[in-house]
């Protein structure tokens, strides 16, 4: 179908989608700290009314599933015009509908989570701001514009993961965030660069002219360069860069963990459903530039991470630590589905994943709130009696995260494994995906045991610094209100549910959690068609498709195996104490000290990249004092002597030289005033004397 | 050369030489106005007959008395003799004794003086009567500004000579107590 | 000796006379005196050349003499009177003491 220009309402405002939020944090930005419900409540109205907006967009785009542009003419230099526009489509209308729906639940949440928090508005504003720039990104249609939200997107999660920027550690981890996600986005920039100048323009869909559309393809896939790849995998690859970065893949995955400091709406929003899905939605949507070639890296890349995040998930003992390498490794998968099996395998396990992931944050967030900030999984236990709605919706996340028969993610990620199953170029992906799926399975279980079953170990003696560093009383005090030492009496309080403000948005993204993934099943694909533009019908028929069922075979025994170890080591014998070593750690002490560290990854580039990267900064402040100052201590030197120089001239040869040629005049003046004696007789004597010369002057001319 | 212009010559030039030397100054008016009429002789001499009564009426008769007049106010009568020549008077005397000389040169050189044409011929008349016309026709001009002159000058010399009246200033202080009014 | 160079002469020395005496004196009116000598030198030397010369019938020298006499005769009252009145700033009238135009 030829991408047309719409005159259609809705796609000539799809504009408003974004923008309104982006106008809201403006306006927030303005308000004065205590007037929290007016900032908040012009955050949630944007995003409810940006919702509805997505929903009207999502009908246009079932009623018209081709893909409809306007293009907007922003800057002008010589005769060129740089132009930005945005798209309506089916996958951008999905992504809308998902994000401003999980958006609008999770600003809701933090009504409650954020309530006895001062900086309030701020955090609506900083909310509002990454909601928009998000919806940019999602319906940009030049990449330029992609570009420019891309990097608000990184800015908000700059400033929401070091929210609370007086900890240090938080301030820390936004700053490694941004960096990281920055290398990424030097690839992103190259390849952008790179593509402009190859089909002259960075609008998608342009009547033709885009560079996603016929022309520029076969133009950029035909001429090759280095290492003899085609123009457009080399491109691609650059753009891969950028989602390498922001989606957490492995070799720049190590902010994602670090992330985990920002408030947990903030986890579950940006760094669950939105925003690092934000480099699965790039891949999605220059799909058409990507080669055979990029997509076997793609895939690749996202298996490895898969892989690598689940096993070091198994060790991990901050709840939200072990939700964040979820996150990466179910990145993984996401990749892995573009590569293999197309946009829409990739896609539809992103949009359940953002329900089920920000499901499993927000329960999460919900425990923390309720054990008075606790984040350490071995000094929680029991809250199943506690927090019943909490432990209903996390397990219905969970289910779906494991790919549990019939949850969502069950559908979505056998999507994935089937194609990775089929997949010509190798079986590698799939063995390494599958794996995952059993280790994600494994370390959900013990998650759940070590939170919800078993004897409460959250007692007064138990509470760890860093809780009760980060516990805000109910009240308007900054510091905590107890010595921050292990083992010291603090108030805290039984851990209780949490208010409805809270659960509510829960039980909603648990339904989704559920029965999302009904609309992607074989029998009716009406997810993967809807994004490749054509209608279906349910038909039972779709799942005698070869290999299909014992695919999902596989995956359902792959999920029971997981399940049975984790029980196994976790389920059958209750864990009493807060000091009881890990079941696994018993089995293998030095893999599940390794794992536990993250498997050193980010030490290893603290001695290559970070050691690099200092040495070259103090070899530049070297440069910078020595050879540029010197340089320029040089210069000033020079001139000041030159004008020290300047000075004596001007005071001695001069001044001194004008000065005597003065006392020499009025000397000489009054030496010949002297002449004026003031007497009449000698000025007459002249006048005779003057009289005689000039007569003997002429008498003598006349003579001769 | 006759012998009354020789004659009148030496009585000019002796009264001019005194008028200069004398030490006391109402000698000197008196000599002068004896060169003056010299001076009036020799016109009459030379056949300038009304100038020659012009110089009488004018120089001796009025210049002279107005230089005595003017003696008498500035108390000039008596002089010590030291003070008589000014500091330095030699390089006056020495200047017109050099001018002197180079017009008698310019005279004795020159071949106007000695055409023999000039001395010969008859004294040439001159009536009153042609004197008259000459002023009322060529030299009218001159006449008319020697009479606005006239008027300005004599104006000009009672505005210099009229004594202040002014309240400030001081009066004159009398050099020659005999003298007070 | 034609009688005009002796008229010439004459009024050469005359004119000499005047000068000495108006270059040497003290007194502020034999200044003056001289001054006038000097004139009555120029007027003898017109009478002489009106006499001796060519055209006499013009009376150009005649006519000039007697304006110059006129002229004589406003300078004299004129430069008397400033004589008076410099005696009556400075109280005396000799001239080498009158020095305020020095310098």
């Amino acid at each position: 179908m030829m991408p047309s220009v719409s005159p259609v309402w809705i796609v000539q405002n799809l504009w408003l989608i974004p923008a309104l939020p982006m106008v809201a944090a403006g306006l927030c930005a303005l308000l004065k700290r205590k007037e929290r419900g007016l900032s908040a409540g012009l955050a949630i109205g944007s995003m409810a009314i940006s919702l509805l907006l997505s929903l009207k967009a999502f009908a246009e785009a079932l009623a018209h599933p081709a893909i409809q542009v306007k293009i907007v003419d922003w800057m002008q230099f010589g005769d060129q015009w740089i132009q930005l526009g945005w798209l309506l489509d089916p996958l951008a209308a999905v992504m809308l509908v998902m994000v401003t729906f999980v958006g609008l639940l999770i600003f809701i949440y933090s009504l409650g989570y954020m309530a006895h928090d001062d900086n309030f508005g701020r955090f609506f504003c900083f909310l509002s701001l990454f909601a928009g720039a998000m919806l940019g990104v999602v319906i940009a249609n030049s990449l330029l514009l992609l570009f420019m939200c891309w990097e608000v997107v990184g800015l908000t999660s700059y400033l929401l993961i070091g929210f609370w920027f007086q900890r240090p550690a938080a301030a820390a981890a936004a700053k490694k965030a941004f960096i990281t996600t920055r290398i990424g986005d030097l690839g992103l920039l190259i390849g952008m660069l790179w593509l402009y100048s190859q089909s002259g323009t960075l609008v998608f869909y342009n009547k033709g002219f885009g560079c996603l559309e016929q022309g520029a393809l076969t133009a950029m896939a035909t001429h090759a360069t280095v290492a003899g790849m085609a123009v457009s995998t080399a491109i691609g690859l650059l753009i891969f860069c950028g989602a390498v970065g922001k989606s957490g893949q492995v070799p720049l995955h190590v902010w994602l963990p670090d992330a985990m400091e920002g408030p947990t709406p903030v986890s579950a929003l940006i760094h669950a459903a939105t925003m690092v899905a934000a480099g699965v939605y790039l891949i999605a949507r220059v799909y058409p530039l990507m080669s055979g070639a990029a997509l076997e890296v793609v895939a690749w890349v996202g298996a490895i991470t898969a892989l690598f995040a689940a096993c070091i998930a198994v060790a991990q003992n901050d709840i939200k630590r072990i939700l964040a390498y979820s996150t990466v490794s179910q990145l993984g998968y996401m990749m892995l589905g573009l590569g293999v099996g197309g946009v829409a395998v990739g896609m539809f396990h992103l949009i359940t994943h953002a329900f089920f992931k920000a499901l499993l944050f927000l329960g999460a967030g919900s425990v923390i709130h309720g054990c008075t900030e606790e984040q350490d999984i071995r000094n929680m236990g029991g809250l199943r009696k506690f927090l019943p709605v909490t432990f209903a919706t996390y397990s219905a996340g969970m289910l779906a995260l494991c790919g549990f028969p019939l949850f969502a993610g069950f559908w979505s990620k056998d999507a994935i494994l089937h194609s990775a199953r089929d997949w010509d170029l190798s079986r590698g992906p799939f063995y390494l995906g599958a794996i995952g799926a059993l280790l994600t399975a494994f370390y959900m279980t013990r998650q759940m045991y070590y939170v919800f079953f078993g004897p409460q170990r959250l007692t007064e003696a138990t509470i760890t610094p860093r809780a009760v560093a980060k516990h805000v009383p109910h009240g308007n005090a900054v510091e905590p209100v107890v010595s921050p030492r292990p083992g010291e009496v603090c108030a805290i309080e039984d851990p209780h549910e949490s208010p409805a403000v809270m659960t509510a948005p829960l039980a909603i993204l648990a339904f989704f959690a559920i029965f999302l993934g009904f609309v992607g099943t074989p029998a009716w694909p009406w997810f993967q068609n809807f994004i490749n533009g054509i209608g279906v019908a349910f038909a039972w028929s779709g799942f005698s498709e070869p290999g299909l069922l014992s695919t999902m075979l596989i995956s359902t025994l792959i999920v029971f195996a997981g399940l049975l170890l984790g029980w196994w080591f976790y389920g059958r014998k209750p864990i009493v104490r807060v000091t009881d070593p890990d079941a696994l750690e018993t089995l293998a002490p030095p893999l599940f000290r390794a794992l536990g560290n993250r498997l050193y990854v980010d030490e290893i580039y603290s001695v290559t990249v970070i050691a690099l990267s200092r040495f070259l900064a103090v070899f530049a402040s070297w440069l910078d004092r020595f050879v540029f100052g010197g340089l320029v201590r040089l210069v000033s030197w020079t001139v000041t002597g030159v004008s020290w120089l300047d000075a004596g001239v001007d005071r001695f040869v001069v001044n001194g030289g004008f000065d005597e040629g003065c006392r020499e005049v009025s000397r000489g003046g009054r030496l010949l005033s002297r002449l004026q004696n003031g007497r009449v007789q000698t000025y007459l004597s002249v006048i005779a004397a003057a009289l005689v010369v000039l007569a003997l002057w002429l008498l003598w001319g006349h003579r001769g | 050369m006759t012998v009354s212009f020789l004659i009148l010559a030496i009585l000019t030039l002796a009264g001019g030489i005194a008028a200069m030397t004398l030490r006391r100054l109402v000698h000197c008016a008196l000599a002068l106005a004896v060169s003056f009429a010299g001076l009036a002789a020799l016109y009459l001499n030379l056949g300038a007959d009304f100038a020659g009564l012009a110089q009488l009426l004018v120089y001796v008769g009025a210049i002279a008395i107005l230089i005595v007049f003017a003696i008498l106010l500035t108390r000039s009568g008596e002089t010590e003799l030291d003070k008589v020549f000014s500091p330095k008077g030699f390089i006056g005397a020495l200047l017109a004794l050099a001018v002197f000389a180079v017009l008698a040169w310019a005279v004795a050189s020159s071949s106007a003086t000695r055409l023999t044409a000039a001395g010969s011929g008859p004294a040439p008349s001159s009536p009153i009567r042609d004197i008259g016309f000459s002023l009322m026709q060529r030299y009218v001009l001159p006449l008319e500004v020697i009479a606005l002159m006239l008027t300005a000058a004599m104006i000009g010399a009672v505005i210099l000579a009229v004594r202040p009246t002014r309240a400030g200033d001081q009066p004159e202080t009398p050099r020659n107590p005999e003298l007070q009014p | 000796m034609t009688p005009l160079a002796g008229c010439l002469l004459v009024s050469s020395l005359l004119f000499a006379i005047g000068l000495a005496g108006a270059l040497t004196r003290r007194n502020a009116i034999l200044v003056l005196a001289g001054i006038e000598l000097m004139l009555n030198a120029a007027n003898l030397n017109f009478i002489a050349f009106w006499r001796f010369g060519p055209h006499p019938e013009f009376l150009t020298g005649l006519m000039f003499v007697i304006f110059s006499i006129a002229v004589a005769a406003a300078e004299a009252a004129v430069g008397l009177a400033l004589i008076l009145a410099i005696y009556r700033h400075a109280r005396t009238s000799d001239v080498s003491e009158i020095t305020e135009m020095k310098g």
